[in-house]
This record gives structure tokens, C-alpha cells and sequence, in this order.
């Protein structure tokens, strides 16, 4: 068991990393969901499911899902701006 | 900055923060050891005090359910504010700026697996909310399980459904009703003259869905406010979209 949790430790690290280093918006966001079931298997291995499950439901769900519909949001304003000023040209 | 100086600077404090970090792995208690007194009472006495199997939610919403109401009033406050700040208000001038047309449209199969899908994650997020006494989950839990159905009908390109159940004003009551209720709960045995949020239900069979008293209760109080405070953040931020209307400046 020890070294199945030092291995799933490891692929955190791995992952973590993955997410500061991606830069494409949507694949950080896949990236960050990744990560947020990776902790999940963690706390799982370290007997700790409560918290593996609310892992799941908060890191590979909705902290993912926020950040997408708070981009989406951003995006379609800024869609919507260069929208009137065509028109008003 | 410049960039050798902005690298040097982290080469430092990343050296340092890399040394404190190992001294503090050194001194890390070994694989799987506990060595706190409380939790070892606590998992004894929980099951015989309490009637609920998950102690970690016996926790949550008895022996510290003051903590919980705190949280869950967190949660409250956090969804007001982003309400305040991002929802359009009545009478606002709004004007049209159009729908976003999806370039790609999904396959019939993918919308016909949608409605299982679905039906699938509601049972499941009820499933997880209601055993919260009994197994691991509970309310906080089967409410984004059950507020994440929705979103799944809002990825399966069925905005208008998703428009009207998120936008219909009985969701606002709902996360009202489920954050007050808790505080109700915790307020009525003070009529009784016990101390605020006791748990004066009777504790039923251990293993039972209705046992435990108000562990079950409240749980499924936290999972309404939950489910609702999703759905009410997710329309926020999707409004524009769905509706094609922005402000106008």
C-alpha cells in the first residue's frame, strides 16, 4: 500500500506541474480536473473517502466548471464588444 | 524586473523554500500513524452516541455541527455576492448582441445517451445526499452530484430547458429555505431549554436511512442549499450567453 500512495504522491506532483505549465485556457482546465481526481485517489489510499468524495465533487467538478463558465462568460462580453464596434464603423 | 534578476530571485527563495521543506519532511509522523487522542474517542463513542455509521458526517453535522453552519453560510454569502455583482437588474437597459452558434452540433447519439445520463446522476446524487449518515458522502456532496445533472443538460445543447428550471425563482427559495432550515434546526432545542443545535430527534436503529436524528436532517438541509447555490452561480455566469442580452454601457 505504501507504494501505491508514494506513487499516486508523485503523479500529483507530476500533474500539479502540468497544470501551471499548460497554457492553452481549455486543456488547464482538463489539466485541473486531472489533478482534482488524482487528490481524490489520494485521500481514498489514505483511508480517507469522506473527503475523497467531497475531492471529487469540488476539485474535478466544480472548480473546473466555474472556471470554464466564468471564461465562457469573459470570452462572449468580449464578442459582444467587438460585435457593436463593427457595427458602429 | 529584468529577467536574470527576476530568475535569481527566484532561484533564492525557491532554495530556501526548498530546504525549510525538506527539514519539515524529516520531522513527519511515519505512514499511517495517528497520534491525536480525539479521534480515536470519537470513532469509539460515535456509532453508540449518535446511530450513524460515517462518523466523519456524525462530526460534520453533530458533534461540530456550529462549524458546519458557519460553512455552510459561507457558501450563502459567497453566492449573494456573486449574484449582486454579475446578475443583470430588473429594468436594466439590455440590448441584443446575438446567440453563440455552436460550429459544431452534437451527434445524435451523444444527445440520446443524454436523458440516462442524466436520470443516472440525479439518482446517484440523491443517493450519496440521503445515506450521508450511513456511508460516505452526504449533503454537500449529492448537492453538486444533483446540481451537476443540470449542467449536463446544458452541455447536451438543451439551453432552453436549462434556462428555465435554473432561472425560475424557486431555486433562490430553495437555497433560502435550506440554509434556514439548518438554523432552524440548530434553534429549536432551545425552546426545551437544551443547548443550540443538540440533537433531539429520536436516534432510531443504527444502519437505518431514518436514524441518527437531525445527522440525516440537516444533511438533506445542506443539500438543497448546495444543489440550489449551484445552480443559482452556473445561471449567473451563463445569463449572457443564454439569454444574448448585455448591458448597455
Amino acid at each position: 500500500m505504501i507504494w501505491v500512495g508514494a506513487g499516486l504522491l508523485l503523479l500529483v506532483a507530476v500533474s500539479g506541474l502540468a497544470v501551471v505549465c499548460t497554457r492553452d485556457v481549455t486543456s488547464q482546465i482538463l489539466a485541473l480536473g486531472f489533478y482534482g481526481v488524482l487528490m481524490a485517489l489520494v485521500f481514498f489510499v489514505f483511508q480517507a473517502p469522506d473527503v475523497a468524495l467531497s475531492q471529487i465533487t469540488v476539485g474535478a467538478l466544480a472548480l473546473p466548471l466555474m472556471v470554464m463558465l466564468a471564461i465562457s462568460r469573459m470570452k462572449y462580453r468580449s464578442a459582444a464588444k467587438r460585435g457593436s464596434e463593427e457595427r458602429d464603423a | 524586473m529584468r529577467d536574470t534578476t527576476r530568475k535569481r530571485v527566484f532561484l533564492f527563495f525557491g532554495s530556501v523554500f526548498f530546504l525549510l521543506f525538506c527539514y519539515a519532511t524529516v520531522n513527519l509522523p511515519p505512514w499511517g500513524s495517528y497520534r491525536g487522542p480525539y479521534g480515536d474517542v470519537i470513532s469509539r463513542v460515535g456509532v453508540y452516541e449518535r446511530h450513524a455509521t460515517d462518523v466523519v458526517n456524525a462530526i460534520n453535522y453533530d458533534y461540530r455541527a456550529f462549524d458546519t453552519l458557519g460553512e455552510e453560510f459561507i457558501l450563502f454569502s459567497a453566492v449573494l455576492g456573486v449574484m449582486m455583482l454579475l446578475r443583470h437588474e430588473e429594468g436594466e437597459d439590455t440590448r441584443e448582441v446575438g446567440k453563440v452558434e455552436d460550429r459544431m452540433h452534437l451527434s445524435m447519439t451523444v444527445r440520446a445517451l443524454a436523458m440516462p445520463a442524466i436520470l443516472l446522476t440525479v439518482v446517484f446524487g440523491f443517493d450519496i445526499g440521503l445515506h450521508g449518515q450511513l456511508t460516505p458522502g452526504g449533503g454537500f456532496q449529492g448537492g453538486v452530484i444533483l446540481a451537476s445533472a443540470l449542467f449536463l443538460l446544458y452541455v447536451c445543447e438543451n439551453t432552453e430547458s436549462f434556462r428555465r428550471i435554473t432561472s425560475h425563482s424557486l431555486v433562490e427559495s430553495i437555497e433560502a429555505v435550506g440554509a434556514g432550515s439548518y438554523a432552524l434546526i440548530g434553534l429549536s432545542p432551545l425552546i426545551a431549554g437544551l443547548p443550540f443545535l443538540t440533537n433531539i430527534l429520536p436516534l432510531g436503529t443504527t444502519g437505518d436511512v431514518f436514524s441518527s436524528g437531525t445527522i440525516a436532517l440537516i444533511s438533506a438541509c445542506v443539500g438543497l442549499e448546495v444543489t440550489a447555490a449551484f445552480l443559482l452561480v452556473g445561471y449567473t455566469y451563463l445569463e449572457e450567453i443564454i439569454t444574448g442580452q448585455v448591458p448597455e454601457e
